[in-house]
C-alpha cells in the first residue's frame, strides 16, 4: 500500500505532558512541513526529550494530540512506527550482537527479508560508514560507532520521518561534524526532526528552528527568518588586556545609551553589544569608547547569529543552558 | 503478533550467545545424570562413613532415582527458571533496549510473547536432557524405567519449572529491576512449596505436579490433569496480567 506523503510531517496540538507536579510540556503546537530539517531547540529540561518520547509512543501526553506522517500518534501505534525512524540521545544496543546482525533485525521487524533486506542493510552500513566494522560485536564500538549504528537503525528502513534525540551530543568534534553531514545527507529523502541545545549544530543543517523552553514553544519558523525577527544588529569590542577600570566605565556608559540594548561579556574578556539602532550605534559607539579611555585589540558588527535569538528569548546562553 | 517471528529468532539468537542456553542445558544434564548417581552410590557413601556404627540403609532402587531427579529439578530447576526470567523484561527496559525494539513496528504482546517462549522453550529443551539423562542412568545402575513414564514426568517438571518462570516473568515486567524480579521468584518458588503442603489446595499449584508425575515415571497409574490445567492457567494468567501491564507502561 502506497502511502502519500502529508504537508506537515509532524503537527502537535495543545500537546501536554505532566510528570507529577511536574509540567515537562505545556501545550505544543508544532508544524514541522515535509521534507525539511527542523531543529528543535533548547536548553536541557526545555521539553525536548519529552516530545520526541510522546511523538515516538514512548509515553503518553497528558493532554493534547499529535500525528506523525499524517497517522495519529496512539492511534495506530504499528503503522505509524512503520513510518518514522528514531535514535536515542544516549542509543543502548545489544551488546552480544554484531553491527549487520542489528540492523538485520530492525530490517525485518520493518518487514524486509531476503536479498532486499541485504541489500538495504549494505547500504545502510556504508552510508554511516561501518562497513568495515560490520560483523563486530557492538559491544565492542565505540561511541561514536554506536551513534552511527544507531543512525543506520534508524534509517534503514527508509522512514518518512526521522526523529532524532541529541544525537550528537556525546561525540568529538570530528564524529559530531561527520554525523551531521550524514544528516544533511538526509535531507529531502525523509523530513528529519533534530533535538538539540548545541546552536550551531542547529546552524550548520537545520531549514527551520523550533525555540522550546519550560515545555513551551517559543517560537518556530525559518532559520532566516527567525534571525531577521529577533536578532539584533550587534557589535563586539575587543579591548587589550588590563584596562579593568576602563573596560567597566566603558560598560556603564554603553550600558547608558539609548540605542544600546543590552552589554554582555565574552569569555575572552570581550564585549557583545546588541543595539537597537544600528545607525545611531555606528555614529556613537566608537565615541564612547574613547570617552571612557579604551584601547581596542579590535572593533566588528558581528553577523548576528542564533544564539543571540536565543539569548533574546530564552534570556540564558547556551552555556548556561547546557549546564 | 507482528513482529513474534523475528523476535523469537533473536532471542534464541542471544540465549546461544551469551551462553545461557548452553550453560542451562550442561546443568540440566548434570542433574539428570547426577540423581540416578546420588541415588545409587549415597547409600554406599553413608555406609563406608558410617564405619562400624552400622546404620541399616535399604538397598536403593529405580525408585529413589526418580524421587531424586524430581527434588532437584524442583531445587536446581526452580531456581534456573528464576534466574532466566528475572532480567528477561526489566533488564531490557533499565538498559533501554526494550525502547529500542518498541518504537519499531513490533507488538507489545509479540515482545514479551517471545520472550515467555524463549524461557519455555529453553527450559524444555533443558529438562528434557535432563529427563533423558536421568533415564538413560538409571537404566544403567538399576533397571530400564518406563520411557514413556520418564518422558511424562520430563512434561510435567517442565510445565512446573515455567510456572516459576512465568510468576518471575510477570514480576520482572513489573518492575525495572530483575533483583526485584528474582525475589518475588524467589518467594514463589517457597511460597508455593509450602502452600502445596495443604491438602486441598496442593493439587492445584505446580508442586502438585510431582505426585503424578512420579507415578507416571514409575509406571503407576496417575491422572494429572487438575495440576496440569491449575499450572497452565497459573502461566497464562502471568501472561495476560504481565501484558495489561507492559501494554500501558512509558519506556
Amino acid at each position: 500500500m502506497t502511502v502519500s506523503a502529508p504537508a506537515e510531517a509532524v503537527a502537535t496540538s495543545g500537546l501536554t505532558k505532566h510528570y507529577g507536579p511536574i509540567v515537562a510540556l505545556d501545550g505544543l503546537d508544532l508544524s514541522v512541513p515535509a521534507g525539511v530539517v527542523f531543529g528543535l531547540l533548547g536548553p536541557n529540561g526545555a521539553g525536548k526529550t519529552t516530545t520526541i518520547r510522546l511523538l515516538t509512543g514512548l509515553a503518553r501526553p497528558t493532554a493534547g494530540r499529535a500525528t506523525v506522517a499524517g497517522i495519529a500518534v496512539g492511534v495506530d501505534g504499528a503503522g505509524l512506527r512503520r513510518r518514522i525512524g528514531w535514535l536515542d540521545q544516549d542509543p543502548r544496543f545489544y551488546g552480544w550482537m554484531r553491527g549487520r546482525e542489528l540492523l538485520e533485525l530492525v530490517g525485518r521487524l520493518h518487514g524486509m527479508d531476503g536479498s532486499d533486506l541485504r541489500r538495504r542493510v549494505g547500504e545502510t552500513l556504508g552510508l554511516v560508514g561501518l562497513a568495515a566494522a560490520a560483523e563486530r560485536r557492538i559491544g565492542g564500538y565505540s561511541g561514536g560507532m554506536r551513534q552511527r549504528l544507531g543512525i543506520g537503525q534508524a534509517v534503514v528502513h527508509r522512514p518518512d520521518v526521522l526523529i532524532l534525540d541529541e544525537p550528537v551530543s556525546s561525540l568529538d568534534p570530528e564524529g559530531r561534524r561527520d554525523l551531521l553531514a550524514l544528516v544533511a545527507d538526509l535531507r529531502g529523502a525523509s523530513t528529519v526532526l533534530f533535538s538539540t541545545h548545541v546552536l550551531a549544530d542547529v546552524e550548520r543543517i537545520c531549514d527551520r528552528v523550533g525555540i522550546l523552553d519550560h515545555g513551551r514553544l517559543v517560537t518556530e519558523g525559518p532559520l532566516a527568518a527567525l534571525l531577521d525577527a529577533y536578532a539584533l544588529p550587534v557589535y563586539r569590542l575587543d579591548p587589550e588586556p588590563g584596562q579593568t577600570a576602563a573596560v567597566e566605565r566603558l560598560v556603564a556608559a554603553l550600558r547608558g545609551a539609548p540605542w544600546v540594548v543590552e552589554v554582555t561579556a565574552e569569555p575572552g574578556g570581550g564585549l557583545r553589544v546588541a543595539v537597537a539602532d544600528p545607525a545611531a550605534a555606528a555614529r556613537e559607539i566608537l565615541g564612547l569608547v574613547v570617552g571612557a579611555g579604551v584601547a581596542l585589540a579590535a572593533y566588528e558588527r558581528a553577523r548576528p547569529t542564533l544564539e543571540d535569538v536565543f539569548l533574546r528569548l530564552v534570556g540564558r546562553r547556551t552555556g548556561e543552558a547546557a549546564a | 503478533m507482528s513482529g513474534f517471528a523475528v523476535l523469537v529468532r533473536k532471542e534464541l539468537l542471544e540465549a546461544s550467545r551469551t551462553l545461557r542456553l548452553q550453560v542451562v542445558a550442561g546443568l540440566f544434564t548434570i542433574v539428570g545424570i547426577g540423581s540416578p548417581l546420588l541415588a545409587r552410590y549415597t547409600p554406599e557413601l553413608v555406609e563406608a562413613l558410617a564405619g562400624d556404627i552400622g546404620i541399616p540403609i535399604p538397598t536403593p532402587t529405580a525408585t529413589d532415582a526418580v524421587d531424586q531427579l524430581l527434588k532437584n529439578l524442583a531445587q536446581f530447576g526452580g531456581l534456573a527458571a528464576i534466574l532466566l526470567a528475572m532480567g528477561s523484561v526489566a533488564t531490557e527496559k533499565e538498559r533501554g533496549t526494550a525502547a529500542l525494539i518498541l518504537t519499531k513496528p513490533v507488538e507489545r504482546a509479540a515482545f514479551l510473547g517471545a520472550k515467555l517462549a524463549t524461557l519455555a522453550a529453553t527450559l524444555g529443551l533443558a529438562t528434557a536432557l535432563a529427563t533423558a539423562g536421568g533415564w538413560l542412568y538409571t537404566a544403567i545402575l538399576f533397571e530400564p524405567p518406563s520411557a514413556a513414564g520418564y518422558a511424562a514426568l520430563g512434561v510435567l517438571a517442565w510445565l512446573s519449572l515455567v510456572a516459576y518462570a512465568a510468576v518471575t516473568f510477570l514480576a520482572s515486567t513489573l518492575t525495572r529491576s530483575a533483583l526485584a524480579a528474582a525475589a518475588v521468584g524467589f518467594g514463589a518458588l517457597v511460597g508455593l512449596g509450602i502452600a502445596s503442603a495443604f491438602p486441598t489446595i496442593g493439587e492445584y499449584l505446580p508442586p502438585g505436579l510431582n505426585a503424578p508425575a512420579r507415578a507416571l515415571a514409575l509406571g503407576e497409574g496417575a491422572d494429572p490433569l487438575v495440576p496440569v490445567v491449575a499450572t497452565i492457567v497459573l502461566v497464562a494468567l502471568c501472561g495476560l496480567a504481565a501484558w495489561a501491564s507492559f501494554r500501558r507502561q512509558e519506556l
